[in-house]
């Protein structure tokens, strides 16, 4: 694979993705003191909001430690170079919160519709567009459950609502490398050429750092990925060892791969409340296809009915849920447990 | 047969289609008026084939006849846009509105909870809150009813086929509209709505969460028959309001997991999340219209 003078841009996840395995608990001045860090390292892009998007603050995915304004307020005014994104699912938050989070002094908003339902963020991407030189990111989830052809369908509807970037998001880190390239090539040669495209992944199979070459060399030009991969699931692409491999490879990030290593080390690692790694759970979010996030969900229901969190997250994915659908998960968890006759 | 009060139906869509079905069945509305805005709708075609007056003029084709029509109840489901406009002309004209669009200029009506109340203060336009809003509120006025709620919340999912253009190019008027019903009319002190599209096949049945915290320790005994007192209402109108688990109680968190499966009659059974709005809409209308057939009230041009 020759990669050698791309430039791309990675956008740091820790503070938003991480979000998830810290059960939104990650603090105002942890958040302040890694983002001041991340500036430092050069990262040009970091997300912070609740795990869950604006608005995601919830009984459903959790109350956060501090709110989405009092984060990206915070985080905002400590910036000299790196700009600050937030997420936005529409169904959870809405435009008001949108216009919360440009107040604040995001650069860039990311509006994330399940894969098949683009048409959901036509109101919060066009009134993005009226905002002027806010970056505007269509974000399409799961990406791993429709073909190719479907994908473009719907990322063309986010480029007409004003997305002046789209991402193929594998929410369920479900994807192996040829489909990231069948989905990245067709969309970058059927999308505007001045449209940008991204791809986030998650490490449920390992295959974080595969897949976002093959994404860059398929024409994707913004890599997500997280510092010591703290995110849902196994984590987001581990961006540190990214970088590195950016490195060896000749594409340019304009990060300095040491100071990322060390933020990994010794900020984020120590943060985390229990090992993000391929475990045995993770494993099956990417086998079965499952969103990410459910983890910990299912974790907390297997235990509570004595049932196996692997058995519920299988059957989760044969049902097919979507990202958001967290509330399923006990429902399930107690219809699985009456009929094994543990209720 | 007994006396029957007229009714209009505006928007011959899916919706207001559904709406003629079970209106045909009510022993006290009976429906005599389509409004549509295109000729070749096939809504107004079925319509008038059922015995319908019938219109692709808008509401502006019905009005010079309603009154002498006997219209004294009208039904809107187009879209929140016209609605206020249509709400104007018909009250004019001294029938009631009953709007299933989330334009929300009348108070909410969620039959159960407060459909007494709204008809009790003569109202001449009641705004049917939310397809999620007539699946969950009764469910956080169950609990409330028993003891203070801090906050309610409610998450909706839909099947993708069920899920409408207008509710996909304004899913915030969905999100707000309800939590505000949770609210006014659920009785929690805070209220939010999360809605969720999932486009599995075969479709699924509207699924709906409610998840309650309440100020004090919830009284799990009284908290479990009235919610299951709340079902028992609201399987009157739609017999597929099914309690899939729960309350689950969880320190002060009540958490009650439904089905709701739609009667089928035009619109797909998976669709409980239409279906819901169509008979909390007819429910409404026969109150209304079992207070004026019963001498109570009479519509005035307003």
């Amino acid at each position: 694979m020759d990669l050698k003078g791309k430039k791309i841009t990675v956008h740091d996840m820790c503070l938003r993705d991480g979000m998830h395995p810290k059960r939104h608990q990650i603090t105002v001045e942890q958040m302040v003191d890694i983002a001041k860090a991340m500036d430092e390292a050069g990262i040009p892009l970091i997300e912070v909001t609740h795990g869950d998007g604006l608005g995601g603050a919830s009984v459903n995915y959790g109350f956060p430690a501090a709110s989405d304004e009092e984060y990206l307020t915070a985080v905002c005014k400590e910036m000299k170079n790196t700009k600050v994104s937030a997420l936005l699912l529409p169904g959870i938050g809405t435009v008001d919160h949108l216009k919360m989070a440009v107040d604040c002094g995001i650069s860039t908003i990311r509006v994330a519709t399940h894969c098949t339902e683009a048409d959901v963020s036509e109101q919060h991407l066009t009134m993005a567009s009226k905002i002027d030189g806010l970056d505007r990111v269509g974000f399409l989830m799961m990406a791993h459950m429709i073909e190719p052809e479907e994908l473009l369908a719907q990322l063309k509807l986010m480029e007409g609502y004003g997305a002046n970037c789209v991402y193929i998001t594998d929410s369920a880190g479900y994807m192996l490398p040829d489909d990231v390239t069948a989905r990245v090539a067709l969309a970058r040669a059927e999308l505007k050429p001045e449209t940008e495209l991204g791809f986030h992944g998650h490490h449920n199979l390992a295959m974080g750092i595969a897949n976002s070459l093959a994404a860059v060399e398929a024409g994707a030009n913004r890599i997500d990925g997280s510092l010591a991969g703290l995110g849902a699931g196994a984590g987001n692409t581990p961006l540190e060892v990214f970088i590195a491999v950016c490195e060896r490879m000749g594409v340019e990030t304009g990060v300095d791969l040491f100071k990322a290593m060390d933020i990994a080390e010794d900020k984020i690692v120590p943060m985390m409340d229990h090992m993000v790694r391929v475990d045995r759970d993770a494993l099956t979010l990417g086998y079965a296809g499952v969103y990410s996030s459910f983890l910990l969900f299912a974790k907390r229901s297997a235990q509570k009915y004595g049932l196996s969190s692997r058995d519920i997250l299988v059957e989760l994915g044969r049902r097919r849920t979507v990202g958001g659908q967290e509330d399923m998960i006990e429902d399930l968890a107690l219809d699985m447990a009456r009929q094994r006759g543990a209720l | 047969m007994s006396k029957k009060i007229k009714a209009a139906i505006i928007g011959p869509g899916n919706i207001g289609t559904d709406l003629l079905m079970k209106a045909l069945r009510s022993e006290v509305i009976e429906p005599v008026w389509m409004v549509g805005v295109e000729p070749d709708s096939p809504g107004l075609a079925r319509a008038r084939e059922l015995g319908l007056k019938t219109t692709a003029e808008g509401v502006a084709g019905m009005l010079p006849s309603m009154q002498e029509d006997g219209v004294q109840i009208c039904f809107d489901a187009t879209s929140a846009y016209v609605h206020a406009a249509n709400s104007r002309e018909v009250n004019a004209r001294g029938a009631v509105m009953i709007d299933l669009t989330p334009a929300a200029i009348g108070p909410f009506c969620v039959p159960p909870v407060n459909l007494a109340d709204a008809v009790a203060a003569r109202a001449m336009n009641v705004n049917m809150v939310t397809c999620g809003g007539q699946a969950t509120i009764p469910l956080v006025a169950a609990v409330s009813r028993v003891q203070a709620v801090s906050y309610g919340e409610i998450v909706a999912t839909v099947s993708s086929r069920s899920a409408g253009p207008g509710t996909r190019k304004n899913i915030d008027e969905f999100t707000r509209t309800t939590a505000s019903g949770i609210e006014k009319v659920g009785g929690a002190q805070r209220g939010k709505a999360i809605i969720i599209i999932n486009p599995a096949e075969p479709p699924l049945i509207m699924r709906d969460t409610v998840h309650c915290l309440t100020v004090d320790e919830p009284d799990q005994a009284a908290i479990t028959r009235s919610v299951q007192d709340m079902i028992a209402e609201v399987q009157q109108y739609v017999p597929g309001y099914i309690l899939k688990n729960g309350p689950v109680f969880d320190g002060k968190r009540v958490s009650i997991y439904m089905e709701v499966e739609g009667l089928g009659d035009f619109l797909p059974k998976y669709a409980g999340n239409l279906d819901i709005m169509t008979a909390a809409g007819l429910r409404t209308a026969e109150m209304y219209a079992q207070e004026i057939l019963a001498g109570n009230f009479t519509p005035v041009a307003a």
